[in-house]
């Protein structure tokens, strides 16, 4: 039997904040335990939270940025349950009236086309703790630094019909969040985690089937792993006529398998009320004026533009763009240059492929976008062929200065005086007979074949600086005359 | 002046007696740290007292004094409920669950007082996280009733209250989220103040029931209440529901004019509920202000009926999360040898919270859960604003609506300590106030067969100063409010 | 509205409450008493009246989003019952 699979996602944002969301401590990630937790982070007796504006301006950001409905008064709640890491017994939430509302965000797919989503809502509430189980024998240690940390929670309805369309749709999330500016995008550090509910349905049927959710998945890799992985579990159980059990449960990476988590065997009751220490967020149309007019460029335009003023591929704009840093970093290099294709080729060739071996992102780049089209512009001008281009952007990664700089320095000009390389075909034609004697006897296509070995020897008299266009042509001439 | 007069005089004479150099701070601090040395074991009113520091505080505030830069309460002694947080002072809100507990802060509260000069002398018993209205309910045992001590004080301030009356302090801090200043203020006979809700920051003060509870001061007399008043007062950035509403100086607005005062009678509260006794001292202190020129008249709060049921879902509601804290593993009360967290979770706090205090839960969970949320809590939110609107309606008449601040005198120890019910039905007077977020006080109106009784005076939001200007009338015009109990027999 | 024990065990569980076996029946018995007084809010008719959640009809306030809090772990970890290296501890909790 062929077996449906519908899925909707939440994802839970860290919003890029300097201070919590009801409290004055730091959101730093990697601090000892609980240095950046405070009173009021702690849940100490009489501690009372006060709303950091800057995660509300993140949320109505996110809310236009996928042109969802802003809730012009939003309200807190408390969602009420005991765990160690949720040192108040509840958590802030907003349940009944979020602060962003419904939407429809565009997910573009491999092919170029657009795959609606639609978004539920979006909600400002406070991250738990951490709870670490590795560190001591008998106990487990609960660290509230991360308690407090603003968090936006994105949910979908149930349009996910595949893994690849529910990564697409976090890839795209991801990028736009970073687009706008209101998280890090830090998968690494927790800062997107992705819980997904998962039913299957015979292929045709309207019905839902019951489903099942998976927590805290981090990043796009386990999210497809997870939904293949419960994939099959739930088709298993469905094909020999099981019922699917309605639960929690947790991807194990290591395993490659999802397991019910026993912490959540308690059936929950959140007991969500009005959350009596905070008042309504009112947000009117001045202010959502306002945050319209702060707006970036968003991916989706980016690339159309990409397209079209810079002539880029489809699919190089796909590698170029949902890295706002990368996108960029391009369009510097694609501006300065004159050399759109060629930046773009560079960029994500050979640059890329160095910040990948030395695991550093864009921003770390050793060679700036100033430099790499420096370089870009010696290699469209015909300064350098693309074999010294590859010494100059060596130097430039070793930091030996702009790509002039170092043409100078190393001498690593292209020689494209003809009469220099006239000398140098000359020469070479008169020290390799036979091979001359082969060439004259070959037939056409073996002669292109040999050729190649005079160009070589030639090249390397001339240390590669030798114009290979050039040379090509002075020993096709010249190796006709002889014949 | 005579030792004994010191400890009854209100916090205006003393500022008169520090100011011309009369008595020293120090002094006054020693004399009242004496009374409490000597009342307290029969009274059991403070909880921990701060000997050492409020020397210092006081030797600091005479200092000061020689100075001349003095603050509205430099060199005042001063009691708070051990519900306010003060840093490296335990603060225990009466309970076991916070029996060795110190802040790391000071409430807004104690950090405004500290500011205005006051010397903090200790801390007052209260019943367990101001859930009671006799005191009974403290893990630090009941608070005796200067006036008698087989008697409650009134609750939750309860041991705010007896301190004061009992002259260990001129003046008291407290809280009231259903009655818990005004009621334990008529039992022994002081006056004391709920403010508009939102007049004096939460921060620091230990949560029960957030959208009602309210601090404020309990003295000897509404000019006192006044002074406390504009101390405790404003806006403050760390609690979002306090009011960003400017704060007059209560006290040199104080006025003895009640001309024209319209006080309205709410006739559900003087219909044949109420006790008869009480009637007659709370017509006879209403009947001084109608000489004095105020005009009385009949008003409806037609569902003052519903104030009991309304309340008693949203504060154990809200109680029911703000208390979930307690769970034994940040701070507070930890059970022995937990076997698991479940274990930890349930053994600490049912042996760290008291009886009422779990029932309170109880019932607040209950009324949040799947299924009765709409039935209880969401519509005892819809009658909380009925109730509201109904005070509105009556204020568009009159100025200050009065009634009883208690339905009786103070009672003996566990006569309604077995039935919930019966103590709930203490606050009948003084919850809706609550609910409604308004101010309120009760003042003196002389005594029932030797024990004090209180007259309510209510509001409009944020005008303490009209109820505050009725009360310093009547305390003009008659001396309930100097009654004392016989503070040479209650040690013997 | 009266419950029943089962009533309250559910409930004692959501608010991680112990109530033992011989204090249940008159746990039980109070807490009823409790829910017929507060059930009298069923006789008011409250149709189109907006849930009250705060006395007054105020805005949240906006805190600027700037660090003004430096570690006090020490001193706000000194009411701790149990901690080790900056932790608080807890029983093992098996996810």
């Amino acid at each position: 039997m062929s077996w449906e699979i519908v899925m909707g996602l939440e994802v839970h944002l860290q919003l890029a904040t300097q201070s919590k969301i009801f409290s004055g401590s730091s959101t730093q990630f990697g601090a000892s335990p609980n240095v950046q937790a405070d009173a009021v982070d702690l849940g100490m007796p009489g501690m009372l939270p006060v709303l950091n504006e800057e995660a509300v301006r993140h949320a109505v950001t996110f809310g236009l940025g996928i042109g969802a409905r802003i809730g012009q008064r939003s309200v807190f709640d408390r969602k009420n349950y005991f765990y160690p890491d949720l040192p108040k017994g509840y958590q802030v939430s907003q349940f009944f009236a979020p602060i962003v509302c419904e939407g429809i965000f565009e997910v573009p797919l491999e092919n170029g086309s657009l795959y609606p989503i639609r978004i539920t809502r979006a909600h400002l509430e406070e991250d738990a703790g951490k709870s670490v189980h590795d560190e001591f024998a008998h106990e487990t240690g609960i660290d509230l630094n991360r308690a407090g940390t603003p968090l936006l929670e994105i949910v979908t309805e149930p349009d996910f019909r595949s893994a690849e369309q529910a990564v697409a749709y976090l890839k795209a999330l991801h990028s736009l969040v970073t687009y706008l500016g209101i998280s890090d995008g830090n998968m690494a550090e927790g800062s997107m985690r992705c819980d997904i509910n998962i039913s299957l349905r015979k292929q045709g049927s309207d019905e839902l089937g019951t489903r099942t959710e998976i927590k805290n998945v981090n990043s796009f890799r386990f999210v497809e792993r997870a939904i293949h992985s419960e994939y099959e579990r739930q088709a298993e159980i469905l094909e020999r006529g099981g019922a699917i059990t309605q639960e929690t449960r947790l991807y194990d990476a290591d395993q490659d398998t999802t397991r019910s988590m026993r912490s959540k065997e308690v059936a929950n009751d959140y007991r969500y009320f009005p959350e009596p220490d905070l008042l309504p967020i009112l947000i009117d149309e001045a202010y959502i004026d306002a945050v319209r007019q702060s707006l970036p460029e968003l991916p989706t335009a980016k690339r159309e533009r990409f397209l079209a003023e810079y002539g880029v591929s489809e699919y190089d704009a796909s590698l170029l763009v949902p890295n706002h840093d990368m996108a960029d970093y391009f369009e510097s290099v694609a501006r300065a240059s004159g050399a759109a294709k060629l930046a773009a080729n560079w960029i994500l060739g050979d640059l890329s492929a160095a910040l990948n071996r030395h695991e550093l992102s864009i921003t770390e780049s050793p060679i700036s976008a100033e430099r790499l089209s420096g370089l870009v512009s010696r290699v469209e001008d015909g300064t350098l062929s693309s074999k010294l281009a590859k010494q100059v952007f060596d130097a430039l990664w070793q930091g030996e200065g702009d790509a002039d700089q170092i043409i100078a320095a190393r001498g690593l000009k292209q020689v494209s005086d003809s009469s220099a390389l006239e000398a140098m075909v000359t020469e070479v034609i008169a020290n390799n007979p036979d091979q001359v004697a082969q060439y004259i006897a070959a037939d056409e296509a073996k002669r292109k074949k040999l050729s190649g070995f005079f160009v070589g020897q030639i090249m390397k008299a001339s240390q590669g600086q030798a114009n290979p266009q050039m040379i090509n042509q002075l020993l096709l001439e010249k190796l006709e005359s002889q014949s | 002046m005579a030792e004994n007069a010191l400890l009854t005089a209100p916090v205006s004479k003393l500022k008169q007696l520090l100011g011309d150099g009369t008595v020293s701070s120090e002094e006054l601090t020693k004399a009242y740290l004496a009374q409490i040395a000597a009342e307290n074991a029969s009274l059991n009113a403070v909880v921990t007292v701060c000997a050492e520091e409020a020397l210092a505080s006081a030797r600091e505030a005479d200092a000061q004094i020689a100075r001349g830069t003095t603050r509205s309460l430099t060199g005042i002694p001063l009691l708070h409920k051990d519900i306010f947080c003060t840093e490296g002072v335990r603060t225990t809100c009466g309970s076991r669950m916070l029996e060795s507990f110190v802040p790391a802060y000071d409430a807004t509260v104690v950090t405004k007082m500290k500011a205005e000069g006051a010397v903090m002398l200790g801390k007052c018993n209260m019943d367990e996280f101001a859930m009671g209205s006799s005191n009974e309910t403290s893990f630090f045992g009941p608070v005796k009733n200067p006036w008698n001590l087989s008697c409650v004080p009134g609750g939750s301030s309860g041991g705010s209250a007896a301190a004061l009356a009992s002259g260990m302090a001129p003046l008291v801090t407290g809280t009231d989220t259903g009655g818990s200043i005004r009621q334990p203020a008529s039992l022994c006979g002081v006056t004391g103040l709920k403010p508009t809700y939102g007049r004096v920051s939460r921060l620091g003060i230990i949560a029960f029931a957030s959208s009602l509870d309210q601090a404020g001061p309990m003295a000897r007399t509404a000019e006192d209440c006044a002074l406390a008043l504009t101390a405790m007062s404003g806006i403050d950035p760390g609690d979002s529901t306090s009011a960003d509403i400017s704060v007059p100086d209560f006290h040199s607005a104080l006025s003895t004019d009640v001309n024209g005062l319209r006080i309205g009678l709410p006739r559900e509260y003087f219909n044949d509920d109420l006790d008869s006794r009480v009637r007659e001292n709370v017509m006879a202190a209403l009947a001084e202000l109608e000489r004095a020129g105020a005009i009385l008249h009949d008003i409806d709060l037609p569902h003052s009926h519903y104030a009991i049921a309304t309340y008693y879902v949203i504060a154990p509601a809200e109680a029911s999360a703000n208390l979930a804290r307690y769970d034994g593993v940040r701070f507070g009360y930890r059970c022995d040898a937990p076997a698991d967290l479940e274990d930890l979770y349930q053994r600490s706090r049912s042996e760290g919270f008291g009886e009422e205090v779990q029932r309170r839960i109880l019932v607040g969970t209950y009324a949040l859960s799947a299924g009765f949320y709409d039935a209880y809590f969401n519509k005892a939110q819809q009658v909380r604003r009925v109730i509201t609107e109904d005070f509105q309606r009556a204020f568009e008449h009159v100025d200050v609506i009065a009634g009883p601040a208690a339905p009786g005198v103070a009672f003996p120890f566990g006569s309604k300590q077995q039935d919930p019910i019966a103590m709930y039905m203490e606050d009948i007077y003084t919850l809706a106030v609550n609910l409604a977020g308004l101010p309120g006080l009760s003042t003196p109106a002389g005594l029932i067969d030797g024990m004090p009784v209180g007259l309510q005076l209510i509001g409009k939001p944020f005008d303490e100063q009209t109820i505050l200007n009725a009360a310093f009338r009547l305390q003009n015009d008659t001396d309930w409010h100097l009654a004392c109990p016989d503070l040479a027999s209650l040690s013997s | 509205m009266s419950v029943t024990p089962q009533d309250v065990e559910k409930v004692a569980l959501l608010a991680r409450l112990a109530i033992s076996e011989s204090d249940l029946p008159e746990v039980t018995e109070r807490f009823s008493r409790v829910l017929n007084l507060v059930d009298e809010l069923n006789t008011i008719d409250t149709e189109s009246v907006t849930p009250m959640s705060n006395p007054h009809d105020m805005e949240q306030r906006l805190r600027p989003d700037i660090v003004t809090r430096d570690d006090n772990r020490k001193a706000l970890m000194a009411s701790a019952p149990a901690q080790e290296q900056g932790y608080f501890l807890v029983p093992k909790v098996i996810d």
